[in-house]
């Protein structure tokens, strides 16, 4: 008999155990070979068989080897349960199983003397979620009759840029009485109320990357879709640096200014201007932290964007040399403004925060009109990487974070100059229609989603635990990896077909929710349309307590 | 539903006229009130266009109260018009002790000021005496300006036409443009400023519908302008946007209808003016109109005028003779007060249309 050592790593101790069934196992060996995490491996057991071979009972035994499969006892190769052992399955002999006396949190910081890295969601499930305790309450029926969202046309646009009050746009009226501008106007694109986040060519597998783009050229000309995509910070392929797609793509600066070598010397060559910049100051997912690339995912080409050897690719939490609100929109927005000539508008983005509504007058005050969005990002966003506390304990709600802003906004007059962008886990439900047509009614001008279009292209990662493990560049379905034998399982033409569906079925969707209010533009601020079927949130959103 | 009129004439009407244009409508609405700006005033009034009148509704002591006020502000009343009342037992109208319409000459020291600080002292006048008289509803000011004279009241139109002896024509009481109501706000709580027709510094807006953006407009006007208050009627919004728009900004009328019905995007993309067009959209996105509307509005220079929602789900008519153009919800109206007219010349404005006549009874129509 063996010891028993307390200390030693069993399934037990793990967040998936392995059903096995070796009765219906015929050892093809797909499982193995197809699971990225090595969680799973081949075993030769010692079997004992008790046997009789004569007239009489005469009990012998007899020892044999026996091939089996087994689950790996190793906080390193742990299973994510992913369930890509059950995919490849022809037996149904092997899948994962929660396991809910697991001890993952705690052996692995135990083992590992270093906190526990993850990609998804926050996965701490609490109550019902704000947005699903709001109802599109204010049917219009008879005297405003509702619209029909098959017949009728709506204009779905939110601006991207900053948006001077009447007062201040430079017309002056001709003899013949129409208003003619002579004075320049920050640049504004009227674009799709979704807009693709910021998932940057790291991050995300190359062809992963190709299909967002390829969805969104697809959306763009064949579609009449105007949905535009965040490059997120990594940098752009030069050659879509030098195409005509630049226009649907919103390049990002981060703190760690990826790419961006490469994107300053692409600018003599653009052929058209990119659809905006986004400055990221942080992130809803894991805020008041950087961007955080491990080296295992820094393949080659991805050395080659950057300008970077293989390392870990870890972003400053903020940008070094910014000190101040007044400092950001000087150096930043000027400097990025002036880029490209005043023709291209730069947003900002952050992390929702208890302080956001201060940084957000600061914005909307600027003397200098060149902030050309507030993007606010809520704990519930997704991340590629991201340390686990920052994900489950960091971070502030979208929902009333994006209210209060529009708010502010309100009482000072100054809705809509700075267009508000919210995200952070809409979408999460699968219903992305709704959670961002409730935003808009709060005072949203759009919202954008970056987790849920990974979950189009065939991520099976959820808020459950399980998978999230972009950030181990082992993603088994291709998505968040740079192995090519990983990326090689995900099909590029079905990813972008999935994520084109999603969008007409959602754009359907919006007009099937408009059309019962009687609008046929986006009611941005029309809190009065919204009713919440919970007290405290009635109150705090400031909208109608229904019973 | 509500039903709205307008008559503009080279002639002086009398208020009579607006009434048989509303009553042949009132299947359509609910009887429930009276209620009419008129413009450009002839009669009692005809020597004083260039004098503030005041068309207030008040108790005993609000009337004092609001004389008080003006006194001591400086203004001299120069001219006091009480209509005669006509008591009769069983009217319905929910009437108050006093119907006054006063005009006064300019404080001394505003006498050789600007047209701009007269109206302002007007506007801030009128929103001090509005205030003055809320508590306790002691009376209620509907405007405080040069030709112009507002009565609005609860009750049936008929009823309210007897009681103040608007039924019988005369020449002391008339106006080349009267516009008129007959619905109090059934939507929310029966408020005597509640009722269209609207009026703000020389402006005066009236609308059949309603209007879902009003929370987006309210929010938005609200900071924009003292003036833009009250909001117990989702269309004042309409008055304040066309005040905004036309004198606060200076826009020509044309643009009104670009701001509270915008083009949808693809067809701002192939207009020569896009860039403008785009440019009041941004900006002025949260004065958009949603939902069924007609408004009609009068502006400082009599001009009369027309627009619908980009939907165009409710009506309006425009009947014309030589002398009169009539604006009303239903066809019926016009019947009434021109039935020798030519029918076929009736316009029938669409969703993107603006029909306005101007002070030669000339109509202009454009597309937006």
């Amino acid at each position: 008999m063996e010891t028993m050592k307390a200390n030693d790593i069993t399934p037990n101790d793990l967040p998936w155990k392995i059903r096995y069934d070796a009765g219906r196992c015929t050892l093809c060996g797909s499982c193995v070979a197809a699971c990225s995490f090595r969680a799973i491996l081949p075993k030769v057991e010692r079997r004992r068989m008790v046997f009789s071979e004569g007239d009489l009972p005469e009990p012998k035994q007899r020892f044999s080897a026996v091939p089996v499969i087994r689950q790996a006892h190793s906080i390193k190769n742990y299973c994510r349960g992913c369930g890509i052992c059950e995919k490849v399955c022809p037996n149904d002999a092997i899948g994962p199983v929660r396991n809910v006396d697991s001890r993952h949190p705690i052996v692995t910081r135990c083992l590992g003397g270093d906190s526990i890295k993850r990609g998804g969601r926050k996965n701490l499930e609490g109550t019902v979620r704000t947005l699903d305790r709001l109802r599109v309450g204010r049917i219009s029926q008879m005297t405003d009759p509702s619209l029909d969202a098959q017949r009728h046309s709506f204009d779905m646009l939110a601006p991207f840029g900053r948006i001077l009050p009447a007062r201040k746009l430079p017309f002056g009226v001709s003899p013949e009485g129409l208003l003619q501008a002579d004075g320049h106007t920050p640049p504004v694109h009227w674009i799709y109320p979704v807009i693709i986040g910021d998932m940057s060519i790291g991050a995300l597998s190359w062809r992963m990357w190709e299909a967002v783009a390829m969805a969104v050229a697809y959306l763009n000309e064949e579609c009449g879709l105007p949905v535009r995509m965040c490059s997120g910070e990594g940098g752009v392929p030069v050659k879509l640096l030098k195409s005509r797609y630049l226009k649907y793509l919103i390049l990002q600066i981060a703190s760690g200014h990826f790419g961006w070598n490469r994107i300053v010397k692409a600018m003599p060559h653009m052929t058209e201007d990119p659809a905006g910049v986004l400055i990221k100051i942080g992130q809803g997912a894991k805020p008041g932290d950087g961007g955080l690339l491990m080296a295992q995912k820094v393949a080659e080409h991805i050395q080659a964007i950057r300008g970077v050897p293989k390392a870990d690719l870890l972003s400053p939490p903020n940008h070094q040399g910014l000190y101040s609100i007044e400092e950001s929109v000087q150096k930043m927005f000027l400097s990025f403004n002036a880029a490209f000539k005043f023709r291209v508008p730069v947003a900002i983005k952050v992390a929702a925060s208890a302080t956001s509504v201060s940084v957000f007058n600061n914005l909307v005050r600027d003397p200098y009109n060149i902030v050309g969005g507030f993007f606010v990002d809520g704990i519930d966003g997704g991340t590629g990487a991201a340390h686990e506390v920052s994900l489950d304990h960091t971070g502030h709600p979208i929902v009333s974070k994006l209210r209060d802003c529009y708010l502010a906004a309100v009482s000072q007059g100054r809705q809509g100059q700075i267009p508000l962008w919210a995200a952070g886990g809409l979408g999460k439900t699968g219903d992305l229609a709704a959670d961002a047509f409730k935003m808009i009614c709060l005072g949203a001008n759009g919202v954008f989603t970056g987790k849920l279009i990974l979950q189009m292209a065939g991520c099976v990662g959820n808020e459950m635990g399980r998978c999230n493990a972009c950030n181990t560049g082992l993603c088994p379905v291709g998505i968040t990896t740079q192995e090519p034998a990983l990326v090689h399982r995900f099909d590029v033409e079905r990813a972008a077909q999935n994520i084109v569906n999603y969008f007409l079925a959602m754009d359907q969707e919006l007009k099937k929710l408009m059309a019962p209010i009687g609008n046929s533009s986006l009611p941005v601020g029309r809190a009065d349309a919204l009713v919440a079927t919970d007290r405290a949130v009635a109150e705090r959103l400031q909208i109608q307590y229904v019973c | 539903m509500c039903r709205i009129g307008a008559i503009k004439s080279l002639n002086y009407v009398h208020p009579s006229q607006a009434l048989l244009l509303m009553q042949s409508q009132q299947k359509g609405h609910d009887n429930s009130g009276f209620a009419m700006v008129m413009h450009d005033l002839g009669g009692i009034f005809e020597g004083y266009k260039h004098l503030p009148t005041l068309s207030l509704a008040c108790s005993d002591e609000g009337l004092k109260i609001a004389e008080d006020m003006l006194h001591a502000a400086g203004f001299q009343r120069v001219l006091q018009w009480v209509p005669e009342i006509s008591q009769q037992p069983g009217l319905d109208i929910n009437a108050l002790p006093n119907y006054v319409f006063e005009t006064f000459d300019y404080p001394k020291h505003y006498k050789k000021a600007e047209p701009k600080e007269k109206e302002d002292l007007l506007l801030d006048m009128r929103l001090k005496l509005r205030k003055a008289l809320e508590k306790d509803e002691l009376g209620f000011v509907y405007s405080f300006w040069p030709d112009v004279v507002t009565l609005k009241e609860i009750g049936d139109p008929k009823d309210i036409g007897t009681y103040f002896n608007l039924w019988e024509p005369d020449t002391k009481f008339t106006a080349r443009v009267i516009t008129a109501q007959c619905r109090q706000n059934t939507n929310y709580d029966i408020v005597r400023y509640a009722a269209h027709p609207f009026f703000l510094q020389g402006y005066t807006a009236l609308a059949n519908g309603e209007n879902t953006f009003y929370l987006k407009n309210v929010e938005y006007q609200r900071k924009l302008h003292r003036g833009y208050i009250g909001f117990e009627s989702d269309s004042q919004c309409f008055l304040y946007t066309l005040h905004y728009v036309h004198r606060e900004l200076g826009w020509p009328l044309s643009y009104f209808k670009h701001v509270i019905t915008p083009l949808p995007f693809e067809e701002i993309g192939r207009r020569e003016d896009q860039a403008s067009l785009l440019a009041i959209r941004q900006s002025l996105a949260h004065l958009e109109i949603n939902g069924p509307n007609t408004i009609i509005g009068v502006l400082p220079d009599n001009t009369l005028f027309t627009c619908c929602d980009a939907k165009k789900l409710r009506p309006i008519v425009i009947g014309r003779s030589s002398d009169t153009v009539v604006f009303s919800s239903e066809v019926c109206g016009i019947n009434e007060i021109l039935p020798a007219r030519d029918w076929e010349t009736d316009i029938y404005p669409n969703e993107r249309e603006v029909v306005a006549i101007d002070s030669n009874l000339e109509v202009h129509r454009w597309k937006q």
